[in-house]
């Protein structure tokens, strides 16, 4: 897309010059992400699928990119890309795709969040019809608390509480349907387990199990799954 | 010397008491014994578990008369043909492996005072903890006509092992002939099985019957997942399925299976096949064993599944009246995992956690479109208590629908891991 026709676009999407502004900052800020992904008039997939309408798009639904098998499962699953899931995938994939593709650390600092989202908010469909904003806060910190990610999980605990998970989740790791849980980093295991606890993940089955499970308890599934190949 | 004698008297007798209380941990002639009656998906889980985590610790046995176990959860998967008879046949061997002894008996009775179990082919076994997970029985009677002695002419398909009969029978019908379930009144096993098993009837029939037609007669207002049925009812079998609600008589029944007919609210209806899916009880043993109420159902402590009866005795799974959760394989264990933990501290001393309990139930609408229910639980005072739950949406896309029924799959391999090891 040529500046003019982005020029003409944010004018009649987004009026004030805030916004404008923030948008400038977040196509400076995409440098960083487009090694791998293309946005713009005719932008074809790369490394990483085009953007161009990612906003309220479905995650993992375009026909022609082949996305990991993870991303698929949690765009069935109900992950539709709005500000929220956008802003925790861009802060740690992981929180939403244990198995992405993504190979990015994530953009820690908010501000540079919300103007690459803004950025792309701008390439959507109608961004008129896109609140600029979350209504509210978006959960707070969605990041795993590095406090949380330090508790040392009791394996033993552990093993007493993967009773629950196994009638599903296979101990000998097969991932039939239902993903493999074992000999996983134990950091991935719990941040997945926080978000679906947060209900940032959709999964009504893993919401539910989440929804009883205290910090220790997943820090203990995380050290106990960890140790099986 | 009086004086002498009591004191002496006292002593002994706070001797023998706190022999007492340590018993269960020192067992002068052994270690502790738990027989479980019920190779099934409670029972087989509990002895798995018992034997697993007690490491030697504790004596298992189970009682179960048949030599391999074939699931009920996904046999109406095989009677839409979307797994084979073999692929829902289990085997004793990884008990036996993990240190299960497997006795292929019949329980006969339970004597609850000397604590030992009659086996139907002579002998009897001891035990310090009894396990029972023995599934349903028919009520008799519940069908007028019908008795399960008439099961080949009219199969019921709702017992282990017995769902051959009915997908013969399905395969034989004549063109354009008529199928016609016999539901059952609450509660039974499995909630949404019979609405799950008349899809998988009417995909068979739709791909070589499709002028055949499906009649339920159902004493129920309500059934499991009404909505997500009659929603792919419409879609995939249109014009194929009538149910009959009490409403217009479908509780009024009576079967004739000298003549294969069925009779719905005084009206003859000439069927080419018949399921007959009767009420339901507690299995037989539980109600020998002095274990049930008047409801047919062995009522239970949530917090460790032991009998309201007899502390020593557990029942799980469908047999069990324990509040809240439906009699499903997935229930009883997770109903059988809680009694495992109890039992184990009970007799060794192990540490044991609250009692926590969930159930999903996937059922398979038509080829690649599956739907879930699920919930979680806790024990109270009172029952197993429903906390939270979720169920799938009418309008889903075809998408999730396939992610759903291959979760299923995964649900299978994963559940028989854990029930055989
Ligand atoms: C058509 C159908 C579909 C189903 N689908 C699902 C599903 O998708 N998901 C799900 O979770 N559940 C499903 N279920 C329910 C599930 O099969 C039962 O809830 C589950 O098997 C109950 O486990 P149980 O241990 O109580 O009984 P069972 O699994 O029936 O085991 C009882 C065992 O006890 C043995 N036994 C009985 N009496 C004695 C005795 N006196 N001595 C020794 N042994 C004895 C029997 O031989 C049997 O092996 C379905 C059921 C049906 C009928």
């Amino acid at each position: 897309m040529t500046r003019l026709a982005l020029a003409l676009l944010l004018a009649l999407a987004a009026p004030a010059s805030a916004d404008r502004a923030q948008v400038a900052a977040g196509e400076a800020a995409f440098r960083k992400c487009a090694s791998c992904h293309k946005i713009g008039p005719g932008a074809k997939h790369a490394t990483g699928p085009h953007l161009n309408g990612v906003f309220g798009r479905k995650a993992g639904a375009l026909e022609d990119f082949r996305y990991s098998p993870d991303i698929v499962r949690m765009g069935n699953d109900g992950l539709v890309w709005d500000y929220e899931k956008l802003h925790l995938y861009l802060e740690n994939p992981k929180t939403l795709v244990s198995g992405t593709r993504m190979n990015f650390r994530g953009v820690r600092d908010e501000a540079e969040r919300a103007a690459i989202i803004a950025f792309l908010r701008a390439y959507s469909d109608k961004p008129s019809d896109i609140p600029e904003s979350a209504p509210t806060n978006p959960g707070g910190d969605p990041q795993v608390a590095a406090a949380i990610l330090a508790i040392q999980g009791d394996p033993d605990y552990g093993e007493y509480l993967s009773g629950e998970c196994v009638t599903c989740h296979q101990v000998d790791g097969a991932d039939e349907g239902i993903p493999s849980i074992t000999g996983w980093n134990e950091d991935d295991f719990v941040t997945a387990l926080h978000a679906y606890r947060a209900k940032h993940r959709a999964n009504p089955a893993m919401q539910l199990v989440a929804a009883r499970l205290s910090d220790e308890e997943i820090a203990g599934l995380a050290a106990f799954f960890a140790k099986i190949d | 010397m009086s004086i002498h004698l009591s004191r002496r008297g006292f002593l002994g007798a706070g001797a023998a008491a706190s022999a007492l209380l340590a018993a269960p941990m020192l067992r002068a002639q052994g270690k502790p014994r738990v027989v479980v009656i019920g190779g099934g998906a409670g029972g087989a889980t509990a002895a798995r578990y018992i034997a697993k985590d007690s490491k030697g610790e504790i004596e298992v046995t189970l009682v179960e008369p048949s030599k391999t176990y074939h699931t009920c959860f996904f046999s109406n998967l095989y009677i839409g043909g979307f797994r084979t008879w073999e692929s829902l046949e289990h085997s004793y061997a990884g008990l036996e492996a993990g240190g299960v002894t497997v006795v292929h008996d019949m329980a006969s009775g339970v004597d609850r005072a000397a604590k030992t179990v009659a086996l139907a082919g002579g002998g009897s076994l001891p035990y310090d903890r009894l396990i029972l997970s023995p599934g349903i029985e028919f009520v008799e009677g519940s069908v007028p006509g019908w008795s399960e002695a008439d099961a080949g002419v009219m199969p019921h398909g709702y017992k282990s092992g017995t769902q051959a009969a009915l997908k013969a029978q399905i395969d034989a019908m004549p063109a354009g002939g008529t199928f016609v379930m016999i539901a059952p009144p609450n509660p039974y096993r499995c909630p949404p099985g019979p609405y799950e098993r008349i899809s998988m009837v009417a995909h068979a029939l739709k791909a070589k019957n499709p002028t055949a037609k499906i009649l339920v007669a159902d004493p129920k207002e309500k059934f499991s997942k009404q909505a997500l049925f009659e929603e792919g009812w419409g879609k995939h079998y249109p014009g194929m399925i009538e149910r009959i609600g009490p409403d217009f008589g479908g509780g009024n029944v009576e079967v004739r299976p000298g003549s294969m007919e069925v009779v719905i609210d005084g009206e003859v209806v000439k069927a080419d096949a018949v399921n007959v899916i009767p009420a339901q009880k507690a299995g037989m043993i539980a109600a020998a064993a002095g274990l049930t109420a008047d409801s047919g159902w062995a009522p239970v402590n949530a917090a460790d599944m032991s009998s309201k009866m007899d502390e020593n005795v557990h029942v799980l799974g469908d047999a069990a009246a324990q509040g809240d959760m439906p009699k499903s394989g997935f229930a009883a264990n997770s109903q059988a995992k809680v009694c495992a933990m109890a039992v184990r501290g009970a007799l060794t001393g192990s540490k044991v956690f609250p009692a926590k309990f969930s159930n999903t139930c996937w059922s398979l609408i038509d080829a690649e479109d599956g739907v879930k229910v699920g919930a979680n639980y806790e024990a109270t005072p009172e029952k197993i208590a429903s906390t939270e739950s979720f169920i799938s949406q009418t309008g889903e896309d075809a998408a999730l629908r396939k992610q759903t029924y291959e979760e299923s799959l995964g649900w299978y391999a994963g559940i028989t891991a854990d029930m055989f090891g």
